[in-house]
């Protein structure tokens, strides 16, 4: 394993020979029945996406082409450990210019979501998710500035409901999610 | 609702009360303007958008509590951010046209006495003021034209992808920011990657990227002589503007180029006072550009 330090988070990279028992054949079918994953077969390799990739542009890890590869050849374990995976901004170009229309973004959201559920989830996530799950809003908005909203001739900052929140995201199991293990 | 009168929830989001209110000040001092009504959305949470990498179900769940709370006022919400407007939009279609994912989220729904119905509508700012409002009435209540002006506009990746979902301007070549840009006088120029991303969404995974994306654009507005860019977004607006003279020290550059949330801009032109559209909350100041224009 290779890994490449660049501007803080890790960014890795492994180049190994691809063992037939590292292959989870069945993997590709696993994603392509998640909503937002159905078209991961019609990839044909192109690399649109990565070419026209903003972060591709400046990471040394980060290829989406090569992810849905991985994807596809049952790579499980490498790419959902894979931390450049979480290095996709979600700015849907890839979705949108891809010629076999397979939602690349999408793809890798569902390989992000089972990366949670394995117990991978980066920290500021974390973060993110107590903060609405305690308040409704994903940054603790400091009580200086709702105060200074009345300076400002701003209305009050509406109030979120924790309780209301609580209760929808109990079914989904949305807090044991978190308590995975983090990296 | 009175005949013609335009009417929204006006949906913040998390970022914008957080750090970016001269973006909502602005906003609506130019909507009071035009006439159009903004109330405030009772109890409304997070759109849902940051938990999408970790559960989508939790973003579906998220999004669907705001809908069904500005359907209960049967009012459609007016997103400033294009993270929020794109999210919201997203799943208000995805819930009206997917009958079984519907009834999927209202049964998680039931637990705390909500249904999704699907009888609003969701738009961003520039959606509201292009479609809603009209370019017409915009230009018409220019009461001082920002002529001679020449910036350059940055969209936002949320209002623009995916196509599937927003579809109101052509994400490879967008006109509708321009259009209102040009509305007030100034000229809007063309650059390179317009419609690229400025790199905020993966600040909290990586402290490079973002800034050597932001710095890319920053370095293509300034080869085209814009005096000014145009943001309607508060990310993009943190990574441009807040972050601009930390992008400056850690590149080795010097942009020198003020950014305005777009409602800043139109407000100018509305004959608002820069007091009045916050302007003094930006870094980089646009002293000479004020002066240029006579205010």
């Amino acid at each position: 394993m290779l890994q490449v330090e660049k501007g803080g988070a890790k960014e890795t990279e492994q180049r190994a020979v691809l063992k037939i028992t590292d292959m989870d054949p069945k993997f590709k079918y696993e994603i392509s029945k998640i909503p937002g994953g159905e078209k991961i077969m019609l990839c044909f390799q192109c690399g649109t996406c990565t070419s026209d990739c903003p972060v591709a542009r400046f990471s040394g890890a980060y290829r989406p082409r090569q992810i849905i590869r991985m994807t596809q050849l049952g790579l499980k374990k490498r790419v959902l450990e894979s931390e450049s995976l979480w290095l996709c901004a979600s700015c849907f170009t890839c979705t949108d210019r891809c010629p076999q229309d397979v939602k690349v973004a999408d793809i890798i959201r569902v390989l992000k979501n089972l990366a949670v559920k394995e117990g991978y989830v980066p920290p500021v996530f974390k973060v993110l998710a107590s903060s609405i799950l305690d308040t409704g809003y994903a940054y603790r908005i400091p009580e200086m500035r709702i105060k200074k909203r009345e300076e400002l001739g701003l209305p009050s900052l509406p109030k979120g409901n924790p309780q209301s929140l609580a209760k929808l995201t109990e079914r989904i199991g949305f807090k044991k999610l978190l308590e995975a293990k983090s990296e | 609702m009175a005949e013609g009168e335009l009417k929204y929830f006006i949906f913040l989001g998390c970022a914008i009360p957080y750090r970016v209110s001269a973006y909502e000040i602005s906003t609506r001092k130019v909507m009071e303007k035009l006439g159009v009504k903004l109330e405030e959305m009772p109890e409304f949470n997070c759109c849902g958008l940051p938990m999408d990498p970790v559960s989508h179900e939790m973003m579906l769940l998220l999004a669907a509590r705001n809908l069904c709370i500005a359907e209960e006022k049967n009012m459609s919400i007016m997103a400033l951010c294009p993270g929020c407007a794109g999210t919201l939009n997203k799943v208000n279609t995805m819930l009206k046209n997917d009958k079984k994912l519907r009834e999927e989220i209202n049964e998680y729904l039931k637990v705390d006495g909500l249904e999704f119905k699907g009888i609003i509508e969701v738009k961003h700012l520039i959606q509201v003021l292009n479609d809603d409002v009209g370019l017409e009435k915009i230009t018409a209540a220019v009461k001082k034209s920002l002529k001679g002006l020449k910036v350059a506009e940055h969209n936002g990746c949320h209002v623009l992808r995916p196509k599937e979902y927003m579809g109101f301007d052509d994400p490879e070549d967008p006109k509708v920011l321009k259009a209102l840009i040009e509305a007030t006088g100034a000229e809007c120029l063309d650059y390179m990657d317009e419609a690229q991303c400025c790199g905020a969404p993966t600040a909290g995974i990586n402290d490079k990227i973002p800034l050597q994306l932001s710095r890319e654009k920053l370095t293509h507005i300034r080869d085209v002589g814009a005096q000014a860019l145009i943001t309607i977004c508060p990310f993009c607006h943190m990574m441009f503007e807040t972050n601009q003279m930390r992008i400056e020290r850690m590149l080795n550059e010097k942009f020198g180029i003020p950014t305005l949330h777009y409602p800043q801009l139109l407000g100018l032109a509305l004959g608002l006072s820069p007091e009045e559209l916050a302007l003094d909350e930006l870094r980089v100041k646009p002293t000479e550009q004020l002066k240029q224009i006579g205010i």
